[in-house]
């Protein structure tokens, strides 16, 4: 057994806020507490999730037609450029930074973060990039109306000619969003590294946290790339230089090398954690341990390194040299092994165990299956010759929302279901919550599926109106759309009420193996405090009769004191 | 002792005749779907058009295996390893196995290596893009020898906020894009203000149109008919408008049609961005801003807004 260097002074440092109010107020102010910063990541999260959604029911709204009839184009132009982004940017990395937060201390066995002000000062930028985000609904010209990849020319052609424009305030928001997500990602890193408990070496960690390791160092060497190419598109679009401008010499495809090399990676960001929560979760639903845990955590740093070599597969189409296309479609590919490893692992996982159906586990086990869908068409898109068919085309759009909301919102879902009561002490409501399961599920697959074959017979993204011959994929795609909106309602209700009045939960409800089940529901202010567990084993040993930790008993009855 | 043994091997046959029979049916519900594939896909008119279809079918049949394969499995695990309520007692304490793992790294590898592989000989068998050559902005867009040989052009496409243009070498300006059948034709793709695409579901070609430089390109129509021609690339307010028709006919018509065309008058061509964005000043110019649209283009032949195609 390896023990690893633990360096003391990390654990028995006083936060800098030991008495921070313990009231509703504490998460309105500037607290340094990991867990108040994970809650007011996710509950800032879910707001814009709702926003977002609103947005894409909009746009769903003018597509159920053929016709532009809805909204004047450049309107709805201005809806799905804020819907990408306020799903990205607002809803999505916010969402996983407060997963994150939530959960790396207590399942690593430190009392916070590495550094707590940091991280307090990356949540605060949240609400001050997404308020100017929403400002540009509101100034002359509306919002950005150019794409959430917003590629020059069209980016910075600034029809009004004023200096404050919706573009321009869009890339405020996207820098300040990019510095906040640095910001967080030197944190996780740190801490991960550095604030272990005794015993856990990277092959005792759970995969949740080889997973965030994973994202958060993609996210390290990846956005100084975007951030750079969002501050030179900036400079072209306000102060004239040429960066990306033809008619001063400059290359408007340069900007999509720069954007694409950190916003292809930016999906396995998003995407990592969440395959970390698959792992997490069925384990425990399926009451058995995580098949292959060291090929399951080492691919996620095949995924990673991989990921920082395909960003040309975006730009087939665009006047790539044949070599480097064919090029990248290789690296594309390899992708799948790393990640066939993960599916296989969990379906592995799942086999000859005893299947709890609760809500979490209806999350993970819908996730799947959206995601080796979403897989597969997904090595498609890589093949040149077929992405050059259905590239920009309906068939992408279904691709990365299979991926992007019916793998990672499903397991966003699932990890919020799986923690609340650990976090809120409360338990949350079964049934409603496998409505929400249940019309979520329904309501994704009916909005998406269809949309393949739209494109397929090639109806172009990102259109306000459409040959007839579409339309009846598109009012399908409605219809699921609406449905997805309706789930939102059972959710609220079930996590409002559960919070307010549910049944207070016990410290392990799931009885799950794992660090953070071993504190009492809510976890005190710094987790483990003085006595920090020395962990023997992974965190998956279901059946196989290897102690978790020394002296778990003592912590089980810890956990069950009020503090 | 012996019925224990007829037990464990009637047992052991079952388990084999379930898996044979699910991996049976499994490969014909990909076959299946992989022949069903190519009825997804708009009508086939370019010589592209078949080898895409092909590689699609292809990685349909596979996709199928592998996602029923998976999805079945899972299906299965819910049928019959479903916890009875208030049984919290755990699974089969497998922890792994590497001779599996290594075999489902392994074959992914072999899979995703020989479709790129299929798919690179597609590409240099297809070998549709030329060269892409920048020039100064303002000045014409320069001629460029091309490597593989064709037999009709160079015709320049432009595109434009919200318009298309062609340019046939004998000087004729028109809004569609007629075009003889099973010849292989030469573009060049120029724009002058954003990225455009010039996208034909029918032909499965597409290539974006990048300001600044001049793309050549080639493609063989093989189908005679009309089909749309799509700005694929996101280009501004009336993006969605900004498509018209490719027509392909024989040989002599076209002839017939580029040699009555070159009489003709220059009139305004299509422009369909043009008489929306006259309608919203009507309105008011209400909606949030756009660049003004391009001006119609000057051509002979006007061509159909509404013509009925095939793909």
């Amino acid at each position: 057994m390896t023990i690893i260097n633990y360096d003391q002074r990390l654990v028995t440092s006083k936060n800098p806020y030991p008495k921070g109010p313990n009231d509703w107020k504490r998460f309105f102010s500037f607290n340094t507490d990991a867990k108040v910063i994970g809650i007011q990541y996710i509950v800032t999260a879910l707001f814009f999730l709702l926003l977002g959604g609103l947005l894409g029911m909009l746009v769903r709204g003018e597509l159920i037609t053929p016709p532009s009839d809805l909204f004047d184009p450049t309107v709805y132009n201005g809806l799905y450029t804020m819907h990408g982004t306020v799903m990205l940017f607002l809803f999505l990395f916010p969402m996983l930074s407060g997963l994150t937060n939530l959960l790396v201390p207590p399942m690593i066995g430190a009392p916070d973060m590495a550094f707590p002000k940091l991280n307090a000062l990356a949540f605060w930028l949240v609400p001050v990039f997404s308020i100017i985000l929403l400002l540009s609904f509101f100034v002359p010209g509306g919002p950005a109306s150019s794409g959430w990849w917003s590629y020059p020319p069209i980016s910075i052609q600034n029809p009004l000619g004023k200096m404050i424009n919706g573009e321009m305030l869009w890339i405020t928001a996207i820098s300040l969003s990019g510095i906040s997500s640095i910001m967080g990602a030197v944190n996780f890193v740190t801490t991960i590294i550095r604030m272990r408990a005794p015993g856990m070496g990277f092959f005792k960690m759970p995969i949740f946290i080889w997973t965030v390791l994973a994202a958060q160092l993609l996210q390290l060497l990846g956005l100084p790339a975007l951030t750079g190419g969002a501050i030179m598109l900036f400079f072209d679009l306000s102060f004239g230089t040429s960066f990306f401008r033809i008619e001063g010499g400059g290359d408007p495809v340069l900007f999509q090398h720069f954007f694409w090399f950190y916003s292809h990676p930016a999906v396995y960001v998003m995407v990592l954690p969440v395959f970390g929560i698959f792992s997490e979760l069925f384990p425990v639903y399926a009451r058995k341990p995580l098949f292959g845990y060291k090929f399951v955590a080492v691919a996620s740093f095949g995924i990673t390194i991989l990921s920082l070599v395909v960003w040309v597969h975006h730009m087939f189409y665009t006047g790539t040299p044949m070599w480097m296309r064919n090029l990248f479609m290789f690296t594309t590919m390899l992708i799948a092994v790393p990640t066939g490893v993960k599916v296989f692992a969990w379906i592995a996982t799942l086999w000859g165990g005893n299947l709890r159906l609760s809500t979490p586990m209806l999350f993970c086990l819908g996730g799947l299956f959206n995601f080796i869908f979403g897989g597969i068409t997904g090595v498609m898109l890589a093949t040149v010759p077929v992405d050059i068919h259905v590239g920009n085309t309906y068939f992408v759009v279904a691709h990365f929302h299979y991926i992007i909301f019916n793998t990672i919102a499903f397991g966003i879902f699932a990890g919020i279901y799986h923690w609340f009561p650990k976090f809120t002490g409360r338990m949350f409501y079964e049934g409603l919550g496998k409505v929400h399961f249940a019309l979520t599920f329904v309501g994704a697959t009916l909005n998406w599926l269809p949309l393949h074959w739209a494109g397929l017979l090639g109806m172009p993204r990102r259109v306000a109106s459409y040959d007839p011959e579409f339309a009846i994929w598109n009012v399908i795609a409605s219809i699921g759309a609406f449905i997805l909106g309706v789930a939102s309602i059972p959710f609220i209700l079930n996590m409002v009420s559960s919070w307010v009045r549910g049944k207070a939960a016990p410290p392990n409800p799931w009885k799950a193996i794992g660090l953070e089940w071993l504190l009492p529901s809510p976890p005190p202010h710094e987790n483990f405090e003085d006595d920090i567990p020395t962990v023997l084993n992974e965190p998956y040993c279901y059946g196989l009769d290897k102690p978790f930790v020394q002296d778990e008993q003592f912590y089980i009855d810890k956990s069950f004191k009020k503090h | 002792m012996n019925t224990k043994i007829i037990k464990s091997n009637n047992k052991k046959y079952l388990t084999i005749f379930i898996v044979i029979s699910a991996v049976g049916i499994d490969i014909l519900i990909s076959l299946l779907m992989g022949y069903w594939s190519y009825s997804w896909l708009p009508i086939q008119a370019s010589e592209a058009a078949n080898y895409v279809d092909n590689l699609f079918a292809f990685e349909t049949t596979i996709g199928t295996f592998i996602f029923l394969g998976c999805t079945g499995t899972m299906a299965w695990i819910l049928i019959f390893n479903r916890a009875p309520k208030y049984d919290e007692s755990n699974g089969q304490p497998l922890e792994g196995n590497v001779k599996l793992e290594v075999i489902w790294t392994i074959i992914p590898l072999i899979l995703v290596l020989a479709i790129a592989t299929y798919a690179t000989k597609v590409n240099y068998k297809l070998e549709n893009l030329g060269s892409k050559t920048k020039y100064n902005f303002g000045q014409e867009a320069p001629f460029i020898e091309e490597k593989k040989p064709f037999d009709f052009g160079p015709i320049d496409v432009i595109s434009r906020q919200w318009n298309w243009e062609f340019i046939y070498p004998n000087g004729i300006h028109s809004s569609e894009l007629h075009l003889p059948v099973n010849k292989r034709i030469n573009f060049r793709l120029i724009t002058d203000d954003v990225i455009h695409s010039f996208y034909i579901p029918a032909f499965r070609l597409k290539q974006d149109i990048i300001p600044g430089s001049v793309i050549t390109y080639s493609l063989t129509p093989t189908r005679k008919g009309v089909f749309r021609l799509r700005d694929a690339m996101f280009s501004g307010a009336y993006f969605s408008q900004n498509q018209t028709n490719v027509i392909v006919e024989s040989e002599d018509v076209f002839n017939k049609w580029i040699n009555e065309t070159v009489k003709k008058e220059l009139q305004n061509g299509l422009n369909p961005a043009g008489r929306l964005y006259d309608k919203r000043l009507k309105n008011g110019n209400r909606g949030w801003a756009t660049v003004e649209p391009a001006p119609a283009p000057k051509v002979q032949d006007v061509g159909l807004e509404d013509r009925p195609h095939d793909g």
